[in-house]
């Protein structure tokens, strides 16, 4: 049984349980209607066997440089909350794609008016070069707000790497879209 | 029970760090993106080689990042401001883990930022293409299609590199440059199957850019990768593109013009006014920290 340092409360789940709870629970700094266990991003929590957490996060993009915002909230949060001895570990392999989004991520995107990724496991898996894709053959990303598949895509980068500028032609309403990587 | 308010994530947000709490590269003392990852160089790898390597590609991608940042304010939309400038944060996060990678192995434990503010352009490794001034767009573009296509070409074989931190930045970056270069591609068809006036200008942005691949050519090899085979998948692919675009690509006599040096340190005259805008905050106060 321990006592949690900072409310006194008695806490009966386990330490990693706990740890790997707050973790999660962080908010994404850029998209902050996800929790880093909603974008796919937090690979591990750990207790090693003196008491130490380690958590392991993995960067969406290269240059994103939202990691070290997490990287700081995560490590702030665990201490706050009484684990004295926090480590935090960079994971790049696997790398992390879209797919690493849960649903009930891709959920919480919809509802906030962006739309969320799809599959984009087949996108790199195939043997061989990696096809430049100059038909007209774009795939057509749902307007999340009023479910039209009459949509456009106005601009392949947004207010960051992660997102596209999309533009409904029903209800007129611009809106983002996750896209896929 | 733990207090539901305790773990409420917001209050970690207003919390002062002791430590993890700088966030930026220069002078803020946060230098280590590989941070926490694993250093060990597996056997049978040159770590000496290795360095050279990742140095080397750090610099093609911190060059073309600088050229692209250049852009911001000056784009003809703001769409293609934004487009650049994360082409160019991509590159520079590929740059920075490169960097770290490339100290960790040469035995001299120097940071990104060593390598990014405290070199010289004699010290810079960067094929030539990526120093050259921005031109217009249509360069622009052509620039960004064919050092997109190369880089990928490279980073898709490097994927299966000896080095699990090289593997890793590569495979992470294929996903990266795949969208620049379709990025890149999606333009020239656009500009060079638009009007005579934006084909000339197209036109005229490959014919600039071509001369280079030479130099691009002959640094395949040296990264430890098959060159003929990047250099066929290359050519494809530009023929792919400036057919889609209506534009003839020149005869293949021009990707046998001499290569440049730059993977010598032997530079073009744009390469030292670049890094001093580049390194002028570091120049002017150097160790600072805020």
């Amino acid at each position: 049984m321990t006592v949690d340092v900072v409310t006194g409360d008695v806490v009966t789940d386990g330490p990693v349980n706990r740890a790997r709870r707050l973790a999660e629970q962080v908010a994404d700094p850029e998209l902050p209607m996800l929790t880093l266990a909603d974008l796919g991003v937090l690979r591990d929590v750990a207790v090693t066997a003196d008491g130490a957490v380690v958590a392991s996060l993995t960067p969406t993009y290269s240059g994103c440089p939202a990691i070290a915002e997490m990287r700081a909230a995560v490590a702030a949060r665990l201490r706050e909350a009484g684990f004295e001895r926090v480590e935090i570990r960079t994971v790049l392999n696997p790398p992390w794609t879209t797919d690493w989004i849960t649903p009930a991520g891709r959920r919480k995107l919809a509802e906030h008016g962006i739309a969320p990724p799809a599959a984009a496991r087949d996108r790199h898996s195939e043997p061989g070069p990696v096809l430049i894709q100059l038909s007209a053959s774009h795939r057509s990303v749902p307007c999340p707000r009023c479910g039209s598949a009459d949509t456009e895509e106005t601009s392949r980068f947004a207010a960051t790497a992660c997102r596209s500028l999309w533009r409904c032609r029903s209800c007129r309403e611009p809106f983002e879209h996750v896209k896929e990587i | 029970m733990t207090d539901e308010r305790d773990d409420h994530v917001y209050l970690s947000l207003a919390e002062g760090h002791d430590d993890g709490d700088a966030r930026w590269a220069f002078g803020t003392g946060f230098e280590d993106p590989l941070y926490g990852v694993g250093t060990t160089v597996p056997d049978g790898v040159d770590a000496a080689q290795l360095s050279v390597v990742c140095a080397a590609l750090g610099d093609d991608a911190l060059i073309a990042a600088q050229r692209l940042a250049e852009w911001c304010t000056r784009a003809p939309e703001l769409e293609e401001e934004v487009a650049l400038a994360n082409i160019g944060l991509d590159l520079l996060g590929q740059a920075r883990m490169l960097y770290a990678r490339a100290g960790q192995t040469d035995g001299t434990g120097r940071g990104e930022d060593d390598y990014a503010y405290q070199r010289g352009p004699e010290d810079f490794r960067n094929i030539l293409l990526a120093e050259l001034p921005n031109g217009d767009f249509a360069f622009c573009v052509a620039r960004l299609l064919v050092l997109s296509c190369w880089r990928l070409a490279l980073f898709s074989r490097l994927a299966g590199a000896a080095d699990p931190v090289l593997s890793a930045v590569a495979a992470k970056g294929v996903k990266e440059l795949t969208y620049h270069r379709q990025y890149a591609a999606e333009w020239t068809v656009r500009l060079g199957d638009g009007t005579e006036f934006s084909a000339a200008r197209m036109r005229a942005g490959l014919e600039q850019v071509l001369p280079y691949l030479a130099e691009l050519f002959a640094a395949s090899d040296a990264s430890g990768t098959d060159g003929a085979a990047v250099r066929k998948e290359v050519i494809a692919s530009l023929r792919q593109v400036c057919e889609a675009a209506t534009l003839a690509l020149p005869s293949c006599d021009i990707f046998s013009s001499p290569p440049g040096h730059g993977r010598d340190g032997e530079h073009t005259e744009h390469l030292a006014p670049l890094l001093d805008e580049l390194q002028s905050v570091a120049r002017a106060l150097p160790g600072a920290t805020w």
